[in-house]
Parts: structure tokens; sequence; C-alpha cells
């Protein structure tokens, strides 16, 4: 069983039996048995056996990009809420420019929200980083949340759905894994346009075809599938689609 | 000591069968998980939110997350007026289910968090606690929380002398004549087959009492299948289509 096996688990429920297994994220080994430790998808890869979750609430990984808000500031960074079981942290040190120690609201103050990546998750809590390019402060635009399992429809296959949305609506969507999704656009009226897509799209992540029936659902709208209408920022990995915050596509 | 006076159940079911089940799983989308299910007349929902910061802070556990659960039944959930707000029977089922889901949860990795479970029970038809643990077992599990096995739960009893699977309103509480009613509820994991708890309300023999378990165990196996069946139900067509997000 070298090749790739997919199958839906319970937790307690036998994936693989054979000593050679080894037991990953979301599993466990009880005798010569592999076992979910979760409900979600078992993954056999080689002789790594792990469950990703198909539903549930949102687990911070290395290397997500969040959309989080500000709810505390220490005195060396932010606490900011992302709608985990802990807060983020953000130091000082990982903001790409000098902040004064004692005038942090000036950069980020309460209630701001911003566009983080995770740079470490222990069980106590989350830290995080703006240092890279597409990170940093949100000004302007809607932000809607949506279920952080319809994350990987919403952006598609190598950003497919994505593209489609901006190319659409003309809006700049840069989608957290935390399941926020924030919407920048020309005009509200845009806005709501790629708000109502992403909402088409997080009710109904469980269809096959959604490509289609999203393209369907823009023409319905009065609108034309025009090719990646925006900027040309769009990053190559499909798990990031983190955008520069400032515009620039005007 | 006269006759067995139940020899058939007024409800013409066998004395090992269980009321019609059903479930479904994700029926409040706003939460983490939720489950609804069903046996007979009876309902339970069950809707889980967390892990979150658990409030206030001395209640907190720095090695653990912890378990709360909330039980209550809806006020028009009997055919007389229930009285909303927690009382002596719903803070002890709180409590027992609490520490039966407890047994199969791992919060270990969510410290000084808190995952609340609340049930309610819409109807109510005798059998409401391990109702509410089945919808609550399939709510965590749809939470995505770690488990080590799922739990099934089922009550089972004795009726002057016949001992009977899922006992309704009637068995449970009207049946005066003879012996009267004994009510066992019993939850049991998918796995291990451990008891994960085991209440008694009633009189019963040592030998009636293993037959009791063993039946609770046939009984726990169906439900485990209703339970398995609707969690994967709500995962839709999801196994063909999973976008981007395992590299």
């Amino acid at each position: 069983m070298d090749t790739k096996k997919r199958q839906l688990v319970v937790p307690g429920e036998t994936i693989v039996s054979g000593n050679e297994f080894l037991p990953g994220e979301g599993a466990y080994r009880d005798g010569v048995e592999i076992v979910a430790g979760k409900f979600g998808i078992a993954n056999i890869f080689e002789k790594h056996v792990r469950v990703v979750p198909v539903s549930g609430a949102y687990y911070p990984r290395r290397g997500n990009t969040i959309i989080a808000t500000i709810v505390d500031i220490t005195f060396n960074g932010w606490l900011m809420d992302f709608g985990g079981a802990q807060n983020a942290f953000l130091p000082v040190a990982e903001v790409p420019r000098f902040v004064n120690k004692n005038e942090m609201q000036e950069f980020l103050d309460f209630g701001e929200t911003v566009i983080v990546k995770v740079w470490d998750v222990k069980s106590r809590g989350v830290d995080v980083s703006m240092k890279m390019r597409g990170f940093g402060k949100i000004e302007g635009g809607m932000i809607i949340s949506v279920g952080a399992n319809e994350v990987p429809r919403i952006i598609g296959k190598e950003g497919s759905m994505v593209k489609m949305i901006k190319g659409a609506t003309g809006c700049d969507v840069t989608v957290g894994q935390n399941g926020k999704v924030w919407i920048h656009g020309r005009s509200t009226d845009d806005e709501v346009n790629a708000k109502k897509i992403v909402e088409f799209i997080s009710e109904n992540v469980t269809v096959n075809g959604l490509t289609e029936m999203v393209e369907g659902k823009i023409k319905e709208m009065g609108l034309s599938l025009r090719e990646s209408g925006v900027g040309s920022r769009e990053s190559e990995d499909i798990e990031i689609v983190a955008e520069d915050t400032d515009g620039g596509k005007q | 000591m006269g006759d067995n006076l139940y020899k058939e159940r007024y409800s013409k079911r066998g004395m090992t069968e269980v009321r019609p089940m059903t479930a479904k799983v994700g029926v409040v989308p706003s939460a983490d998980g939720s489950a609804i299910f069903e046996t007979g007349k009876t309902k339970a929902i069950a809707v889980v939110r967390g892990p979150r910061t658990l409030h206030p802070q001395h209640m907190q556990n720095a090695r653990t997350g912890i378990l709360r659960v909330n039980y209550g039944m809806m006020p028009f959930s009997v055919e007389d007026r229930i009285r909303p707000g927690p009382n002596r029977r719903s803070e002890e089922i709180s409590k027992v289910a609490e520490w039966a889901l407890s047994s199969v949860v791992d919060l270990s990795g969510f410290p000084n968090t808190v995952v609340d479970v609340f049930i309610q029970i819409p109807q109510a038809d005798a059998g409401t606690r391990v109702a509410g643990i089945n919808a609550a077992a399939m709510a965590l599990a749809h939470a995505g929380l770690p488990m080590k096995e799922m739990v099934s739960a089922i009550g089972v009893g004795k009726i002057d002398k016949t001992l009977v699977v899922d006992l309704d309103k009637y068995e449970d509480s009207l049946f005066h004549d003879g012996e009267g009613s004994t009510d066992i509820p019993v939850v049991m994991t998918s796995r291990g087959k451990e008891i994960a708890l085991l209440q008694l309300d009633g009189k019963i023999s040592f030998s009636e009492f293993r037959e009791v378990v063993e039946m609770a165990k046939k009984a726990c196996g169906d439900i485990l299948k209703v339970q398995t069946r609707a969690l994967h139900e709500v995962s839709g067509d999801r196994l063909q289509v999973t976008g981007g997000d395992d590299e």
C-alpha cells in the first residue's frame, strides 16, 4: 500500500493495520492498528498515516496566512484575535519597520485588522509575523467570515477560484486561512458582488463541479468572466493568497 | 411474587429493539460542531463551540482544556410545561454527560481553554440523556476535536420482570404495576467497549445486570452505525473534491 489512499474515518475507527505504518497527526497506534483520533479524511502516504479534519473550528498551522484583529497591546507586541482557541502574538521585532515602544498604537491600534503569517504554533499560543510582502494592516473594504474548512474551495486549485472572483468584480480578494475574507474594490457595489460570490461558494462547498456553478452564478449576476483583470502579483503558491494592502491596480 | 406483568411491550416493539433512530450532523451552521439525534419521539440537539479561552481566568487549567456540558430541556418538550433554566435534574445530567464525554475527548493540546457542549431537548419521551450524549459525541467529532473514539449511549431497563432496551416515557415512569420499572442508562465507547457512564434508578439482580450490559453493548453497536452514517453524510463529496489544502 505505497500509493496514496483516502477514506473518511470517525474517531476510534481502524485506518490500517500493520507495524510498518506510522501514526501522524490525528491518528494513534493501538497494538498493531493505526486508529483515527479525529473525524476527517485519512491519508496514507507511503507508511505515514494522518487524518485531515473536514469540519470544525480553525486550528492554526505554521505558514498559514490569517486575518486578525488587535485585542491587546503589551510592552513588546500586539495580541490579536483570529477566531482560534488562543490569541496570536505579534512581537514588535516582527513588523517591517521601526516602532517606538512608547507609541505602539500609532502603528497598530485596538480593533484594527491585519493580515499576518503564522510563524510558530505552540499549545500555549500562536506567534505571527508581518515581515513579508503582502502582509500588513487592512484599510477599507469589507471582511466576511466563512468556515475555515471552506477556504481551500474559495481559493480553488492554484488560486483559480479567487482569480475568477477578482476577474469578474475587479476587487482585491484576500483569503485568510482562518476563514476571514477581505474584499477591497473600487466601489461598494463591486465589493458586494464579490461578497455574494464568496458566500455562494461557501454555501456549496460540498458540490462537485463548483467552478462551473460559480461561472454560471457570475453570468447570472450580469458580470463578465474577465481573465484575471487585476494586478499580476498573484502568488504561485496555492495556499497563500495574500496581496499587497496598498492597492496599486487603479 | 406473581406472574410477569410485562410480557409484551405496549408499543409492539421487541424487547431488545431500539426505537427508530435518525441522526443528522451540521444542523447549526454557525457552530464549530453540531448534531441532532432522534429515537422515536425523543429528540436531542447538541452544539459544540470552542476551544476558546476560558473565563473567568481562575477556572482555567494550564495543563489541559476543559469540557463543559450544558444540558437542558426546552419548556415545551413535555406535555406539561417545564420551567426554563437550570434545575437539580439538568445539572446532574450535565455533569454525568461531561464525565462520560471527557473520557474520550483529549483537550491536552488546548490548555487554558474550554469546549462548550450544549445539549437541548426539543421533545422528550424518555431517554433524553442518552440521546443527548449520542448527539454530543457526533457534534464533538464534527467539531474536529481530538477524540480517542466515539461514544454511544442507550437506556436499558427492567419492567416488572422483563429486561428491555430503550425505554420510552410510559415504560420509564408511568408503569407502576408489579415490581415497577428500573432504568439503567449506559454509555459505551466505540472501540474499547468500555463503560463511560452507568446510572441505575430502581433495583436489579446481579445476573440480570450482566445481561443488561450485554444488551447495551449490542444496542450501542447499532447506534454507532447511525452516528457514523450521519458523519459520513455531512462531508458530502469532500472525498472527491478536496481543494489545495493537502500539498
